[in-house]
C-alpha cells in the first residue's frame, strides 16, 4: 500500500461518513428520534440521562462507532502517509479564473489547485487532528447516548474533520480558506446542536459572525499575496520582503484572531460552551481555535519579513493571555473557566508566534491539544454525572466517587499548571524561554499567565473534587468508554512534553538555548499558583470572598469580562446592525421612495391639472365651439325635416325665388 | 434547424395551444405549460455541449432583414457571457412554473400564458444582436410581470405593479433615446442604417458622445439592475409578485441591467465607461453595504430577501466596474450565482408562504422541528447566499473582490464587509425563521417538503454545488468574451 499516493483519501472517510449521515440519517433505522423529543427538558442543562429512548431505531447503535471508525481508518492512514515521507499531491485545478496584473505589472492567473501538501508541519497536525477526534468521537457514543439527533451530532462532528483535514492539508492559501470556513461551518452547526435553546442558536451565530469578519481579513491577505507573489502556493511563494507584504500579514492575523479567539475577535469561544461538551473538546479547544496558529505558521516566512506585524502577534498574545485568564479567575461555569482558559493558553502560542518560536507555538499547540481535550471530557464526565449541573459552586468532593474522572483531572490540571515534568511544563517553557530571549515584557506577562493559569486550574480542581459536596443529584461515575478516552489522553498530558527536541528538530527548527533562570521560574510559578489556589479554597474557605470584597472594582471588571461584550453589543449589534440598518431603512422609505412617490404623487396632480385644463380649456373651447354651431345652426334646424318632399319644396322654392332674383336684376 | 430561434419561438407557440385550452381544463394547462418550459430547457441543455470554447465572436448566429428601411434585423446569436444567461433562464422558467403549481388558482390559464410570454422575452433579449431588437425584447419582458404581479400578487400589488413599470419605462424611455442616437450616429460614419451590435462596435466615436450615450444606456440598465439610487421599485416588486414572479424577476430579469451594461455600454462606449467606473464601483459598494444593512432589519421575510437582492447585485456591478477579466467573468458568474441561490430563497419563502400564508418573521420559528428537510435546504440556501466555500456564491464574490482589487484596493476593502453583513442577515433570518421552539401552535403541523418541492429545489441545490466545487467550465466558457472586452476597454 503506497500511502503517499493515496494520500487524498485521509479527509476522505470522515467526508464519506458525514454524507452518509446526512443522507441517511432520518431515516427510521437510523434516527427515528429527533431532537424535538429528547429536548423538551433541556433548559439550562448541557445534557440530562434520564430521558428514555422511545424507540430506539434499529441501527441507531451503530452512528457512533461508524463515524468513529472513519476517524480512525483516517489517523491510521495519516499514520502511514507520515511515516512514509514527505509529498505534494494535486488532484485537480479547482479555481481557474482569468489572468491579472500583479503590483509589479507581471502577469499571472487567478488559479488554485486542490492538492494537498504533506510536511512536517501538516504532518503534526493530522495526526493530532485525527488521533484526538477519534478519541472524542469514542467519549461521545457514551456521552450523546441519549440525545435525539445523533445522525446529525456525528454527521457534523465528521464533517467538521474533514474540514480540519481540508485546512491543515491543503496546498495553497485559498484551499486552506476552504478549511478555514468550513470548520466554522461545522462549528456554527454544533455550537447550536440543541438549536431549540436561543442561548446555543445565538452563541452559534455569533460564532460564526465573529469568525466571518476575520474571513474578510483572510480574502483581503489572498488579495495582497495573489498582488505580491501572483500565486497562492506555499511552495511556489518565494518570500521576498515587498512594501505591501505587511498589509499581507496584517490581515492574516487579523484572521487568526478570529479563529484562535484573540483580542479583538475572541468574545465568541466563551458563549460557544452552549455546544454538547465533545464539541467544547474537538472544536474549541484542541483542534479548530489552534487554526489560527497554523496559519501563522504555515505563513512564518511571510511573518519574519514583517516584524512589525510579528511583534503586534506577540503583543496581541500577551495581552490575551493574561486578560482571559484573568477572566477565568472569577467563572462558576465548569466550561467557561476551560473556555477562558484556552483563550489564554492560545494567547501564550501567539506570544511565541510573534516572537518567532513557531516550534514552540506548534509544540504547544500539540501538548495543548492533549490537557485540554482531556480537561473538557472530564468537565463532560462530572457534568454527565450530575445531571447537566455546570455550576462549580454546586459541586465539591466529588474525587471519592468519581475516582477515574478525578485521577485524569488531576493529571490534565497539572499538566495545564505547568507542574514540572508534564507536558505544559515543557511546552510552556519553550514559549517562555523564546520570549525572554526577544523582550522581558513579553516573558513578563508569559509568567504572570503561567501563575494565574495554575491558580485558577487549582480553584476548579479543589472546588469541584474537595471539601464537601454542595449538589443535590446522586453521583455515579461515568462508564467506561467515556473514561478509557480519559486515560489515553493521559498518557499525552504525561509523556508529550519530554519530546521537545525531536519535535523541533521534525520541523526543522533549533530552541534556543535554555537560559538556568527561566526553567526554576516557571516551575516556581505553577507550584505557587496552584499553593495559593489551595490556601484560598481548601485551607481559608471565606478567604477567597473577603479578598472579592476588598477588591470589589477589579471583581466587577473581571465579572463584566473585561466590558468586551457590552462594547460590541453596544457599537456593532445595537449602533451599526440595528441602528444603521434602521436608519438607512427609513431613509430608503421617506427619501429616495419618498422622492419617487412624490414624482409619482406630481405627476397625479400634473395630471389633475391638465385634467382640469382639458376640461375647461380645451374640452372647453371644443364644447363652446360645438355650441356656437350648435347655437347658429338652430334655426336652420327647422329646415332640416328629413322629408323629400319639404327638400324638394325648398329645392323648388329656392330655385324660384333665385329665378325671380334673377329676372328681376335682369330686368 | 435554427436553434436559437426554436428557443424563442417554443414558448410562444406554447401559448398559441394555450389559448384553446379551455380555461376550466386547469390540469391540462399545467401540465401542458410545465411541459413546454421542460421542453425549453431539453432543447437549452444541449448548447453547452455543442458551443465551441475556442471562438471569439458569437455563434449559432441567424440573420433575417426584419425592417430593411431602417437597417433593423431579426439577428440573433450567442457568446459564452449569454450562453450561461440563456441557460439560466430557460432552467428557471420551469422551476418558477412548477412551484406555482398549487399556489395560482384563479385564471390559471392567464397565468401560465404570461409566464410563457415572459419566458420567450427573456430568452430572446439574451439572444439579440441587434439593439433594436434587444429594446423590443427589453419591453416585452415588461408586461407579462406587470401582470403578474398585478393580478397574482399579494395585497399591494397594484402600487407594485405600477411602480415596477413606470420605473423601468422611465429608464427604457432614456436608453430608447440612447439607442436612436447611436443609430443616428452610426448611420453617419457607416453610410448604411444598422442596429447590428458587431456593426456598431466598429465606430469610432469622439469622447463627448460616448458620455451622453454611455450614461442614457446607464439609465435604463442601472433601473434594471437595480442600482442603488434607483432601487425601490425592487422591494415592492419582489415581495408583491408570486413566487414565480420573484424567481423570474430576481433570478432573470434584474440580470438584464447587468448584461445590457457588458454586453452594450462597456463595449459600444469604453472611455466613456473608463471614466464612468469610478462612480459605477461606489454605486456598487453602497448598494453592497446599504442593501445588507436594510436587510438587517427587515421584519418581512420576503422583503428580507428582496433587499439581499439589492446587496448581492451590487457584487455584480462592483465587478463590471473593476473593467478587468476577473471582475467580469466574476461578475457573470456571480449573476448566475444570484440566479440560483435568491431564487431558491425565494421558492421557499414562497413554500412557507403557501402552508402559512404569512410573511412576517415573527409568524415563524422553531420551523426546523416540523419541517428538517425544509430546514435543511433552506440552510444551504442561507450559505449559498451567504458565500460560503465550496457553495456557488464564494467563487463569484472572490473572483470578483481579487479584480475590484486588482482595480483599486479601497473598494475591495469596503466591499469585503458585505461578506460578514451578508452573513449577519440570512443568519439572523434562519435563526428567527428556523431555530428556536415553536412559537405559534398554527405552525405545529406543516407538512415537509413534498416531491415536487424537492423536484423545484434540488436542481438549483445541484447547481450551487457544483458550480462550488468545480467552477473551472463557467471560467472556460467566458474566457474569450472577457478577455475580447478587456482588450476593447484597454484601447
Amino acid at each position: 500500500m503506497n500511502f503517499l499516493e493515496t494520500l487524498w483519501l485521509i479527509p476522505v472517510f470522515p467526508l464519506f461518513g458525514a454524507a452518509l449521515m446526512l443522507l441517511l440519517g432520518r431515516y427510521e433505522f437510523l434516527d427515528p428520534q429527533e431532537e424535538c423529543a429528547t429536548l423538551e427538558n433541556r433548559h439550562h442543562h448541557d445534557r440530562g440521562h434520564d430521558q428514555d429512548l422511545r424507540s430506539p431505531g434499529g441501527l441507531r447503535w451503530a452512528i457512533g462507532p461508524l463515524c468513529s471508525g472513519f476517524v480512525l481508518l483516517s489517523f491510521l492512514w495519516s499514520l502511514g502517509a507520515v511515516f512514509s515521507g514527505r509529498t505534494e499531491q494535486i488532484l485537480f485545478t479547482w479555481v481557474a479564473g482569468l489572468p491579472f496584473p500583479t503590483f509589479d505589472g507581471r502577469p499571472a492567473v487567478l488559479a488554485a489547485d486542490w492538492g494537498y501538501l504533506l510536511d512536517p508541519l501538516s504532518a503534526v497536525m493530522i495526526l493530532m487532528v485525527t488521533g484526538i477526534g477519534f478519541l472524542i468521537h469514542v467519549y461521545s457514543i457514551a456521552y450523546m447516548e441519549h440525545d435525539g439527533g445523533l445522525y446529525r451530532y456525528f454527521g457534523c462532528l465528521n464533517l467538521f474533520v474533514f474540514f480540519m483535514l481540508i485546512l491543515v492539508m491543503a496546498n495553497n492559501y485559498l484551499l486552506l480558506f476552504i478549511g478555514w470556513e468550513g470548520v466554522g461551518l461545522a462549528s456554527y452547526l454544533l455550537i447550536g446542536f440543541y438549536f431549540k435553546r436561543k442561548p446555543a442558536s445565538d452563541a452559534a451565530m455569533k460564532a460564526f459572525l465573529m469568525n466571518r469578519l476575520g474571513d474578510a481579513g483572510y480574502l483581503m491577505a489572498l488579495f495582497f499575496l495573489l498582488g505580491i507573489f501572483g500565486t497562492l502556493r506555499f511552495t511556489s511563494i518565494e518570500a521576498s520582503a515587498h512594501p505591501l507584504l505587511p498589509w499581507a500579514t496584517l490581515l492574516l492575523l487579523l484572521a487568526a484572531t478570529g479563529k484562535s479567539a484573540q483580542i479583538p475577535l475572541f468574545t465568541w469561544l466563551p458563549d460557544a460552551m452552549e455546544g454538547p461538551t465533545p464539541v467544547s473538546a474537538l472544536i474549541h479547544a484542541a483542534t479548530m481555535v489552534t487554526a489560527g496558529v497554523y496559519l501563522i505558521v504555515r505563513a512564518a516566512p511571510l511573518f519574519s519579513l514583517t516584524p512589525e506585524v510579528a511583534s503586534l502577534t506577540a503583543t496581541i498574545g500577551a495581552l490575551t493571555a493574561i486578560i482571559a485568564a484573568s477572566i477565568a479567575i472569577v467563572q462558576h461555569d465548569i466550561k467557561k473557566v476551560l473556555a477562558y482558559s484556552t483563550i489564554s493558553q492560545l494567547g501564550l502560542m501567539f506570544i511565541a508566534l510573534g516572537v518567532g518560536a513557531y516550534w514552540a507555538a506548534l509544540f504547544h499547540v500539540v501538548t495543548h491539544a492533549f490537557f485540554k481535550a482531556q480537561l473538557f471530557l472530564c468537565a463532560g464526565s462530572v457534568i454527565h454525572a450530575l445531571d447537566g449541573e455546570q455550576d462549580i459552586r454546586f459541586m465539591g468532593g466529588l474525587r471519592r466517587q468519581m475516582p477515574h474522572t478525578f485521577r485524569t483531572m488531576f493529571i490534565a490540571t497539572l499538566a495545564l499548571a505547568g507542574w514540572p515534568g508534564l507536558a505544559g511544563f515543557f511546552s510552556k517553557d519553550a514559549i517562555l524561554a523564546s520570549a525572554w530571549v526577544a523582550s522581558p515584557a513579553l516573558f513578563g506577562a508569559g509568567l504572570i499567565t503561567a501563575l494565574l493559569t495554575a491558580f485558577y486550574m487549582g480553584r476548579l480542581l479543589f472546588l469541584t473534587f474537595f471539601g464537601p459536596y454542595r449538589g443535590h443529584v446522586e453521583i455515579e461515575e461515568s462508564p467506561k468508554r467515556m473514561t478509557i478516552p480519559l486515560w489515553f489522553l493521559s498518557v499525552g498530558s504525561i509523556g508529550a512534553g519530554w519530546f521537545a527536541s525531536p519535535f523541533a528538530s521534525w520541523l526543522g527548527a533549533t530552541p534556543v538555548a535554555h537560559s538556568w533562570g527561566v526553567m526554576p521560574a516557571s516551575a516556581a510559578v505553577a507550584v505557587g499558583g496552584l499553593a495559593l489556589a489551595y490556601h484560598f479554597y481548601l485551607n481559608r474557605p471565606g478567604l477567597a470572598d473577603r479578598v472579592e470584597s476588598a477588591a470589589a472594582p477589579v471583581a466587577k471588571l473581571l465579572r463584566a469580562r473585561w466590558y468586551f461584550d457590552d462594547l460590541y453589543e453596544w457599537a456593532i449589534v445595537r449602533g451599526v446592525a440595528r441602528g444603521g440598518g434602521s436608519t438607512l431603512a427609513s431613509l430608503d422609505q421617506t427619501i429616495i421612495d419618498g422622492g419617487v412617490n412624490g414624482l409619482g404623487w406630481l405627476t397625479r396632480r400634473t395630471g389633475a391639472i391638465s385634467r382640469w385644463a382639458d376640461t375647461w380649456i380645451v374640452d372647453g373651447t371644443v364644447n363652446f365651439t360645438a355650441l356656437t354651431v350648435k347655437l347658429a345652426s338652430f334655426p336652420v334646424r327647422f329646415l332640416q325635416t328629413g322629408f323629400a318632399q319639404s327638400y324638394a319644396l325648398v329645392i323648388v322654392m329656392s330655385l324660384a325665388a333665385l329665378a325671380g332674383w334673377y329676372m328681376l336684376r335682369s330686368a | 434547424m435554427p436553434w436559437l430561434s426554436s428557443l424563442l419561438a417554443l414558448p410562444l407557440l406554447g401559448v398559441v395551444v394555450l389559448l384553446f385550452i379551455p380555461g376550466s381544463a386547469r390540469g391540462l394547462i399545467r401540465w401542458w405549460a410545465n411541459g413546454v418550459l421542460l421542453a425549453g430547457l431539453a432543447l437549452a441543455l444541449p448548447l453547452w455541449q455543442h458551443f465551441d470554447r475556442a471562438v471569439i465572436g458569437y455563434q449559432f448566429v441567424e440573420r433575417v432583414p426584419w425592417i430593411p428601411s431602417l437597417g433593423a434585423q431579426y439577428l440573433l446569436g450567442l457568446d459564452g457571457i449569454s450562453l450561461l444567461l440563456v441557460l439560466l433562464t430557460a432552467l428557471l422558467g420551469p422551476l418558477a412554473s412548477l412551484a406555482s403549481w398549487n399556489a395560482i388558482e384563479d385564471r390559471t390559464k392567464e397565468f401560465y400564458a404570461m409566464l410563457l410570454l415572459l419566458q420567450a422575452g427573456m430568452i430572446g433579449l439574451f439572444l439579440a444582436l441587434d439593439l433594436l431588437l434587444f429594446f423590443v425584447f427589453f419591453e416585452v419582458v415588461l408586461v407579462p410581470m406587470y401582470f403578474l404581479i398585478g393580478i397574482w400578487g399579494a395585497e399591494r400589488r397594484l402600487y407594485a405593479a405600477i411602480k415596477f413599470f413606470l420605473y423601468t419605462l422611465a429608464g427604457s424611455v432614456i436608453l430608447l433615446l440612447g439607442i436612436i442616437g447611436l443609430y443616428w450616429l452610426g448611420t453617419q460614419q457607416l453610410a448604411h442604417p444598422t442596429f447590428e451590435l458587431p456593426e456598431l462596435l466598429k465606430l469610432k466615436l469622439p469622447l463627448d458622445a460616448q458620455r451622453w450615450l454611455f450614461w442614457a444606456f446607464f439609465a435604463g440598465f442601472a433601473i434594471k439592475v437595480p442600482m442603488v439610487p434607483f432601487h425601490t421599485w425592487l422591494p415592492d416588486a419582489h415581495t408583491e409578485a408570486p413566487t414565480a414572479g420573484s424567481v423570474l424577476l430576481a433570478g432573470v430579469l434584474l440580470k438584464m441591467g447587468t448584461y445590457g451594461l457588458i454586453r452594450f455600454s462597456l463595449p459600444l462606449f469604453p472611455e466613456a465607461a473608463r471614466e464612468a467606473a469610478p462612480l459605477l464601483a461606489i454605486l456598487s459598494i453602497v448598494a453592497i453595504l446599504y442593501g445588507a444593512l436594510i436587510s438587517l432589519v427587515q421584519t418581512d421575510w420576503k422583503r428580507l430577501v428582496a433587499y439581499s437582492s439589492v446587496s448581492h447585485m451590487g457584487f455584480c456591478t462592483l465587478g463590471i466596474a473593476a473593467l478587468n477579466a476577473n471582475g467580469l467573468a466574476g461578475s457573470v458568474l456571480q449573476q448566475i450565482n444570484h440566479g440560483i441561490s435568491t431564487s431558491l430563497l425565494f421558492l421557499l419563502v414562497g413554500f412557507a408562504y403557501e402552508r402559512r400564508h404569512s410573511r412576517q418573521i415573527a409568524d415563524y420559528g422553531g420551523l426546523a422541528v416540523v419541517m428538517p428537510r425544509f430546514a435543511f435546504v433552506f440552510a444551504v440556501a442561507v450559505f449559498s447566499s451567504a458565500g460560503l466555500p465550496l457553495l456557488n456564491g464564494f467563487i463569484g464574490e472572490f473572483v470578483i473582490l481579487q479584480g475590484a482589487f486588482t482595480a483599486n484596493r479601497t473598494w475591495a476593502a469596503f466591499a469585503v464587509l458585505g461578506i460578514v453583513l451578508g452573513a449577519a442577515y440570512l443568519l439572523w433570518l434562519y435563526q428567527r425563521t428556523m431555530l428556536g421552539d415553536l412559537r405559534h401552535e398554527a405552525n405545529r403541523g406543516l407538512a415537509d417538503l413534498s416531491p415536487r418541492e424537492w423536484a423545484t429545489v434540488l436542481p438549483l441545490i445541484a447547481l450551487a454545488l457544483a458550480i462550488g466545487l468545480y467552477p473551472q467550465p463557467y471560467f472556460a466558457v467566458l474566457e474569450r468574451p472577457v478577455l475580447e472586452l478587456v482588450g476593447r476597454l484597454a484601447r
